[in-house]
């Protein structure tokens, strides 16, 4: 009924209605009129996520598992509403440091590593190019469906065209020339095409519209309605099983693996990247986006339940496949536009996931794969050659090709192995394994390159080993025994029951050992050591990118010279030379200076970066600029300073704290010795009207006996002479008190001279007991003395120590006991001192004036003892004469037995 | 420039609904043969949660703060 030349002719207008599409695109683009800055072309591109898996499969699934085939939409339906905080973030970070690519995304975050961002790229193509193939595969079906219909419905067959002869292949290669037109015309540092979005939101358009008057016609025009429509499945019991979740939808953690993989597929697929991230021409256009994109995956999953029952129902039980229902129904009643219009739809629906996909695996391959590799071999001289840019732009063509070529060949090779939705669980199966590097590298700071590249590793092997080889086997490449009795036929590696769990769905079982194993690793790794300094600055950029302003952020972590014809000649040779004068000129604008009063400064290194950054990638980037910046590495701690602002400020507040305590400790300092000045002062004054009064006492006797001499002559000699003796007397204590005021003042103030020399204790002391045996004797009072022969003798001022050795005796015999009065003197020592002791029997001093005795003028003064003797300097001139010698003196008594009076002297060599 | 304000907060917390509404336990409640306009129930219950959910992420986005 259709021709084939007819489908042919439809199927390549309708491409090249595309290419007028994006042609307008680009053109509008160019005259400055975006056709695409507005949130609903943002919203109809991320709708790529619907491809012919949604548009044909969907209703395949639906067919054998009921609603088992929604979670994929509400997964992303679910994600959305996370857009707010998850993708905001991707897009701001992209759009400051020109990532073009999920790839680049990850390796810049991680320190821009070449090793992470070609990992993540073979992760990419290894797992998108059978969902390429998919959609390869529908077409061809799609094709051979409406030219074979109604016969051979169940399996088209496309291995029994050669390839010349398959439509597909024509179709594929026409993609590839649209894909590389559009999707590479130049190279642009932000990577934006925005024709090609155009073009894609227009297929977004076509497959709905198709998809839903599929759908309507089948409810309102095959049946009555949604009523009459589930009314006739119910009576059939196997399509009404179909209706009950948990029943033929398969159990529950199915359908929650099924979701949770869908919400990351939503933003880890390399197209959902390209078209929400690098084509994002405006970040509030996600606003909208967020409830418009479910709104979409709605709308076009209303009629897929009411599809895939009105095909179960209209045709006998297995004559067609349930794939091709959107064909199929139309055609059997004879709607040739209808039919005509879903194969659009369903055309659409590939193209725009193929032209997408292979655009986003293209940058990712020349970027992170191809040109480090490149840049790395010295031979090629690739860093001297003066124009890059025609090389990148055939090294993304010449990716295109080969991306678009590999996904024919599987399909050629392998399609008929699987449905449709099966294959495209393996692919989102294979781009989940980004989530722990991409979601940990936004949210974590301490993720690390060696904890992302392990994760990723184990994950992607456990992937391959339970996913993607399996489906080899079923496919034939390898042997079944493989899948059926394990490696080496080993029955805890079973590929699809690994270590022997078993109940789960194959893709269930895949994300838990993957997860487990890429979340584990990324996460253990990562805290085994510190991230390094160029980690854990691109940490902070992107996990608090919301928080600082836009501008200036990538450059504070930067140090170094440049000058800025380097740079423009570097960027020169990635985007060409004309275009790099532009864009440096657009900077000195932007920043409002003159073209040559620009200087290299890290702003301007950084926007050079960043620019060719979006033409190579950012670990390329980074290279290149660091061969003509002469940079100054920072080391982990230096960055760790700048960036942590929050324990900056804290060194700062403890900076200040400590300063306060100093301050503090200072001023109580000050305040103690202004107040031991106080003190001193105190004590001159008290001293020096003590000595006044001291002086006075003997001056006004002397003069008053003076006068009673004089006022008397006729005195009797007696009197006289005893009158004149007082005289004298007082005179000598006066002689003695003014001695010994400046002695004290001279020890004290360091003027007095000393005469060191050794002395014999022994001797010593016999001069002083002889030179006061006198007084002991007429007082009556008992002296012994014990100084044993052999003592040591001492450096000292002999003079000195037997002023303080009479003193002492003067002392005892002035307080020992009236009755039985007895004063002993001994010396002993020890290893390191001579000691002297002197020992009265007198009333002893209380604990109180122990320390007073010590003090100038004081004068332990007791009732019963009568009136002081002695000038109260005595004590305090022996302690002064003690301890410049180094030595102690103190005293021992209790009140009522007496007082002991000792002095040490150290033995050589200190004594002066 | 998108600043983060409530309304990421009344997002995440409509994520938390969301997953509630269209997992197990919830979804179990739904399981049966029921029919409710002649449409199956669990069918009608995730549109109608979904239908509800994107209801409320609109209002959440587009409502005015004043």
């Amino acid at each position: 009924m259709l021709s084939g030349a007819l489908i042919v002719v439809l199927s390549f207008a309708y491409v090249g209605l595309l290419f007028a599409i994006a042609y307008w695109g680009d053109k509008r683009a160019d005259a400055g009129r975006s056709l695409i800055a507005n949130p609903y072309i943002y919203t109809l591109s991320l709708a790529v996520y619907c491809t012919s898996w949604t548009f044909y499969g969907s209703v395949g699934r639906a067919a054998t598992s009921g609603i088992g085939f929604l979670p994929i939409y509400l997964g992303p339906t679910l994600m959305a509403a996370l857009w707010w905080y998850v993708l905001l973030k991707m897009v701001r970070i992209s759009k400051e440091h020109r990532i073009t690519s999920i790839a680049d995304f990850i390796a810049s975050r991680y320190g821009k590593s070449h090793l992470l961002g070609g990992l993540v790229t073979v992760i990419a193509v290894l797992g998108i190019v059978p969902y390429i193939a998919l959609q390869l595969k529908a077409i061809s079906a799609s094709f051979s469906t409406i030219l074979q219909y109604p016969n051979a419905l169940v399996t088209a067959a496309p291995e029994s065209l050669p390839f010349l002869q398959d439509n597909t292949f024509y179709i594929a290669m026409l993609l590839a020339v649209f894909t590389i037109l559009f999707g590479t015309r130049h190279l642009d540092a932000s990577e934006r095409h925005e024709g090609l979005v155009a073009a894609i939101a227009f297929e977004s358009i076509v497959k709905l519209v198709a998809f839903i008057a599929v759908g309507v016609f089948v409810t309102y025009g095959m049946y009555d309605g949604f009523d009459d429509l589930f009314g006739k499945a119910a009576q059939i019991p196997q399509l009404d099983a179909l209706l009950v979740q948990g029943g033929a939808a398969g159990n529950y953690s199915t359908w929650a693996s099924l979701t949770v993989l869908s919400m990351l597929a939503i933003i880890l697929l390399p197209r959902q990247f390209q078209v929400a991230v690098v084509e994002n021409v405006d970040e509030r256009h996600l606003n909208k986006a967020i409830w418009l994109f479910p709104l979409y995956l709605f709308a076009i999953n209303i009629f897929v339940l009411p599809i895939a029952l009105g095909g179960l129902m209209h045709f006998p039980a297995g004559s067609v496949d349930a794939d091709t229902f959107v064909l199929t129904l139309p055609l059997s009643e004879q709607k040739t536009w209808l039919t005509l219009l879903a194969f659009i739809g369903g055309l659409s629906a590939a193209t725009g996931m193929v032209i997408v996909e292979t655009i986003a695996l293209s940058t990712m391959v020349c970027n992170d794969l191809v040109m480090p590799i490149l840049l790395r071999w010295k031979f090629l001289r690739l860093t001297e050659r003066r124009d890059l840019s025609r090389l990148l732009i055939a090294i993304r063509r010449s990716a295109i090709v080969g991306v678009l070529a590999l996904g024919y060949v599987y399909f050629y090779l392998a399609g008929e192995a699987y449905a449709l939705v099966s294959i495209g669980l393996i692919s989102f199966s294979a781009v989940a394994q980004f989530a722990p590097a991409m979601l940990g590298g936004l949210f974590w700071k301490g993720g690390t390159r060696l904890g992302a590249l392990a994760g990723l590793s184990a994950g992607f092997l456990v992937w391959l080993y339970s996913l993607l080889l399996p489906s080899f086997a079923k496919s034939g490449w390898l042997p079944i025994t493989f899948l059926t009795e394990g490696m080496f036929g080993i029955d805890l590696l079973k590929p699809q029951q690994l270590f022997g769990l078993a109940g789960l769905d194959d893709i269930s079982h895949c994300l838990f050992w993957s997860m487990l194993a890429n979340i584990g690793l990324y996460v253990t790794v990562s805290l085994w050591r510190r991230p390094t300094a160029a980690e854990h600055s691109q940490a902070n950029l992107f996990v608090d990118v919301l928080r600082h302003v836009a501008a200036g952020s990538g450059p504070k972590f930067w140090r170094g010279s440049a000058t800025v014809a380097d740079l423009q000649t570097l960027l020169g040779r990635f985007i060409g030379p004309h275009r790099a004068a532009e864009s440096i000129a657009a900077y000195a604008r932007s920043q409002g200076i003159a073209g040559e009063q620009l200087s290299a400064n890290a702003v301007l290194v950084h926007y050079v970066e960043s620019q060719i950054a979006g033409a190579i990638g950012s670990a390329s980037a980074r290279d290149m600029v660091a061969s003509v910046v002469d940079e100054e590495p920072l080391a982990l701690d230096e960055v760790m300073t700048i960036i942590d602002e929050a324990s900056q400020a804290l060194a700062y507040s403890r900076q200040l704290e400590q300063k306060s305590l100093e301050l503090e400790a200072a001023s109580k300092e000050l305040r103690d010795a202004n107040q031991r000045l106080q003190e001193l002062d105190r004590l001159k004054d008290d001293f020096i009207s003590t000595v006044t009064h001291e002086l006075r006492t003997p001056l006004t006797s002397i003069r008053a006996f003076s006068e009673i001499l004089s006022d008397n002559p006729g005195l009797d000699g007696a009197q006289r002479a005893k009158f004149l003796g007082i005289i004298t007397r007082e005179s000598e204590r006066l002689t003695r008190l003014i001695n010994q005021v400046l002695d004290l003042a001279k020890i004290e103030s360091g003027a007095a001279e000393w005469h060191p020399g050794t002395v014999d204790m022994r001797e010593l002391i016999e001069d002083a007991t002889g030179a006061l045996s006198q007084i002991y004797n007429t007082r009556g009072i008992a002296l012994s003395v014990q100084a044993p022969a052999g003592l040591p003798p001492v450096t000292a001022d002999r003079d000195r120590i037997m002023q303080v050795v009479l003193n002492l005796l003067a002392n005892a015999a002035n307080f020992c006991d009236k009755e039985r009065s007895a004063v002993t003197i001994s010396a002993s020592f020890s290893k390191t001192s001579l000691r002297v002791d002197v020992t009265d029997n007198g009333i002893g001093i209380s604990d109180a004036d122990q320390t007073v005795v010590f003090e100038k003028f004081r004068q332990v003064s007791d009732p019963a003892a009568g009136k002081p003797k002695g000038s109260g300097l005595g004590l305090v001139i022996s302690r002064e004469i003690i301890q410049h010698h180094r030595g102690r003196l103190w005293v021992s008594s209790k009140r009522g037995q007496g007082s002991t009076f000792s002095f040490t002297l150290p033995l050589s060599p200190a004594g002066t | 420039m998108i600043r983060p304000t409530l309304k990421g907060q009344r997002l995440a917390a409509l994520f938390l609904l969301g997953f509630l509404l269209f997992n197990y336990p919830l979804l179990s409640l739904f399981s049966s043969y029921t029919r409710i306009w002649g449409i199956p129930l669990v069918y009608l219950y995730i549109f109608l949660a979904w239908a509800a959910v994107i209801a409320l992420m609109a209002l959440v986005i587009e409502r005015r703060e004043h």
